[in-house]
């Protein structure tokens, strides 16, 4: 449907669809740069979808929530060191700012690993104990995703007047984006910088914890065959619930990087869009495969951002649902396959 | 109960007397109902469907909604029972979970909007359609129109089970939001379509527009119930007979060839396509036909609100209409109409109740989300599970070969 609307000539008289090429062209090198920022985001949040699917073989459609309780859990955490996240303030001083940055992915990680770890115990556990089908675990994570997003809508307000609500929370400006140098004439930013560098050391420190460490082999373990995982003394439940923990960590620490990117992106429905596009770059990789997730999540970051280019910007979010709809059509297993399970000892 | 032992003789299932207790409300009403005859069916179906009918016109006090019309939220019910039926083909029949639903519904409105509202531009000149049947002969045009999008959709992902087929499908509501949102040069982009048709029954001195339009506020007095109703009621009334013309539809459908194929598919696709159904058709079939009776929905509720934007068609609703079909019980046609009810009418019903200076309303996709989750926990098959026919013939003969005298026979009603 998407793809025939999109290629239908007759449309593309009327709409506003323009291929500007030249536009892409001209501007390959900004739009590399600032793809690859937010295909990094992309692959944080990426990462939990394919480390829980691996696991349980489950979609956790409530992991963008997870996200966006990231978002606010930041928020909370810099009100509480006192930095006061409303209109045009930047912090002061170099060791101040990686304070306070610090402290922002701090709380959100916290927010977001416990957030996980309790939709886990709540929603997911009783059903695993009865043994439901796959298509109930979905339903439930629509209803836990209503809960938390209704939860920041409504309850929160009612406990601190300036969270939460209907309108976006005050824009955040820890940093201010200046120039640091250029690329091919593209300039990086330092909040490009710090993106993709945070990004690139938390995606390589979950590597490592997956592939090297004991907790890590009870993951893959697990992933691969569970009854015989746990015959040779891995705690399931225990490598589920770190699981949950590692993907809501992971999430947290990329809504402190999305906050940089987009300051006043901080609303209770912020998690559903970015959801969709994580999803979409495990799906593009191969969901279950971590580096899949990463490798989909700059190719989604980039195509996104050449798209928007190439279609209009108002077509932004149209490309990352057509290449979901396209990559499960064409290739479900993604680029690199699913392989969580696949033994790397 | 009485009623069941003596309106007809029930040769082929077991005595009640034999179940075990306990079994709920749900089945003990669907043996009733399965026992009755099928003039005794239409003999206790007529007069409450009129009971049904003249609840908007006289609200009884304890279910009337203070802070809205009844008659407006029965006739959303009315539209929300109709997609709860579609959707129950797709999601409860055929077992596709689909989360896009909603972009059908959407296709249904905007076909009636873009051929009949003066901001289409295809439509500048006054359109072709004359506004004394155009809404009527749009909506076939919709059903149309969303059941060739269904196939055009279905072709090439069906392919996809489960989970996917759920993201594809989500991923295709959002594309069908967004293009209605973006192609402002056909949908008028964010500021919506106007002045949509409606039908125009009944133009009188007292109803220069009509029963169905929008300004018919209805006599409260009046003796006489056409005027006694306003435009909620009618379209309540209009909603009832469409979704009681797709329940027969979809009731035969249901106990044809094409329905015993999809309870296979739901129960084991693989299994399904090894003894010779032709999975890939089916699924399509239910698409299709899932996807009619949404466009048939959005269509009705083009011409009731007359207005539509691309912000009525989010992902939200699509969860909404879910929820209606799992509360209610999925496959069970009567408990997705319950399930549509209560969606439509409990935020209603208590939109006037405030709590700390916050309507109750608003938090209704609160509840939705605690009660999807706990109705999944502890009742996966919702308030009115689906007694599957053929398995529970299976368990009929099974039960007549091993019958042990004195030991009840354990009866899985929902264990699946």
């Amino acid at each position: 449907m998407s793809s025939s609307l999109l290629a239908d000539a007759a449309l593309l008289a009327n709409g506003s669809i323009d291929f500007n090429v030249s536009g892409v062209v001209d501007q390959f090198w900004r739009l590399t740069v600032d793809g690859l920022a937010y295909g990094s985001i992309y692959a944080l949040v990426a990462v939990g979808y394919t480390l829980v699917y691996g696991v349980l073989r489950l979609i956790n459609f409530a992991h963008s929530e997870i996200f966006m309780v990231g978002m606010f859990g930041q928020y909370i955490g810099l009100m509480v060191v006192g930095f006061s996240p409303s209109g045009n303030v930047y912090s002061e001083g170099i060791v101040l700012t990686v304070v306070y940055l610090l402290v922002a992915m701090i709380f959100g990680m916290l927010v977001s690993g416990a957030t996980a770890v309790g939709l886990e115990r709540i929603a997911y556990r009783p059903l695993r104990k009865r043994g439901a089908k796959p298509l109930i675990f979905l339903i439930t994570a629509i209803g836990m995703s209503f809960v938390l997003q209704e939860f920041v809508h409504y309850v929160l307000p009612k406990f601190s007047t300036e969270l939460g609500g209907t309108n976006a929370q005050q824009p955040i400006m820890l940093v201010r984006a200046t120039e640091q140098f250029t690329i091919f004439g593209a300039s990086v930013t330092n909040v490009t910088l710090v993106i993709i560098v945070a990004a690139v050391i938390l995606a390589a420190t979950t590597e490592i914890l997956i592939n090297r460490t004991k907790f890590g082999r009870g993951i893959r373990a697990v992933a691969q065959d569970p009854d015989t995982a746990t015959l040779m003394g891995v705690s399931r439940e225990r490598i589920i619930m770190l699981t949950f923990l590692l993907g809501g960590l992971l999430a947290g620490a990329a809504a402190m990087l999305y906050t940089l990117k987009i300051p006043n992106g901080i609303i209770y429905s912020g998690g559903f869009i970015l959801g969709i596009k994580a999803f979409s770059a495990a799906v593009l990789g191969g969901i279950g495969n971590l580096r899949g997730a990463l490798l989909g999540g700059l190719l989604l970051g980039l195509a996104e951002n050449y798209g928007q280019i190439l279609f209009g910007t108002q077509w932004r979010d149209v490309v990352a649902f057509v290449v979901l709809v396209a990559v499960l059509m064409f290739r479900p297993t993604g680029i690199l396959g699913e392989s969580l399970g696949r033994a790397r000892v | 109960m009485t009623l069941s032992k003596s309106a007809a003789p029930q040769p082929k299932s077991p005595a009640p007397k034999a179940r075990p207790k306990g079994r709920g409300i749900g089945d003990s009403l669907r043996d009733w109902w399965g026992g009755l005859s099928r003039p005794a069916q239409w003999g206790v179906g007529v007069p409450v469907i009129i009971l049904l009918a003249l609840l908007p016109l006289f609200p009884p006090p304890l279910l009337d909604t203070p802070g809205t019309s009844f008659s407006g939220v029965m006739a959303q019910f009315a539209m929300t029972a109709l997609i709860a039926v579609g959707l129950n083909v797709v999601v409860g029949q055929a077992g596709l979970l689909d989360l896009g639903y909603v972009g059908f519904y959407a296709v249904g409105a905007y076909t009636v909007g873009l051929l009949t509202s003066p901001n289409s531009p295809w439509n500048q000149t006054g359109g072709w359609l004359n506004p004394s049947w155009a809404w009527i002969v749009c909506v076939p045009l919709a059903i149309l129109v969303t059941a060739v999008s269904g196939l055009i959709l279905g072709t090439p992902t069906l392919r996809l089970r489960g989970d996917y087929l759920a993201i594809v499908t989500l991923g295709f509501g959002e594309i069908v939001r967004l293009l209605a949102d973006n192609l402002g040069d056909i949908t008028n982009g964010s500021l919506g379509l106007s002045r949509i048709a409606y039908p125009r029954v009944g133009v009188s001195e007292t109803h220069p527009d009509g029963y169905f339009s929008s300004g018919n506020l209805g006599d409260k007095n009046s003796s006489n119930l056409l005027d006694r109703a306003n435009s909620g009621a009618w379209w309540f009334w209009l909603g009832m007979t469409l979704v009681i013309i797709v329940l027969l539809f979809v009731g035969n459908l249901e106990r044809s060839r094409v329905g015993r194929a999809w309870v296979a598919i739901r129960e084991d696709e693989d299994v399904a396509e090894m003894m010779g159904v032709p999975t890939f058709k089916f699924k399509l079939w239910a698409f299709m036909i899932g996807a009619g009776i949404g466009g048939m929905s959005g269509a009705l509720y083009a011409g009731q609100v007359q207005f539509i934007n691309p912000t009525g068609f989010n992902i939200i609703n699509s969860m909404l209409f879910l929820c209606a079909v799992v509360i209610g019980g999925q496959g069970n046609k009567l408990g997705v109409i319950v399930g549509a009810f209560l969606i439509v009418y409990l935020p209603n019903r208590f939109m006037s109740v405030n709590i700390s200076g916050q309507s109750l309303g608003d938090y209704k996709y609160l509840f939705y989300g605690v009660t999807l989750v706990v109705v999944m926990i502890f009742r996966p098959q919702g308030l009115f599970p689906v007694r599957q026919k053929l398995l529970a013939y299976g368990r009929t003969v099974y039960r007549a070969v091993h019958r042990t005298p004195g030991t009840a026979v354990e009866t899985t009603g929902g264990q699946r």
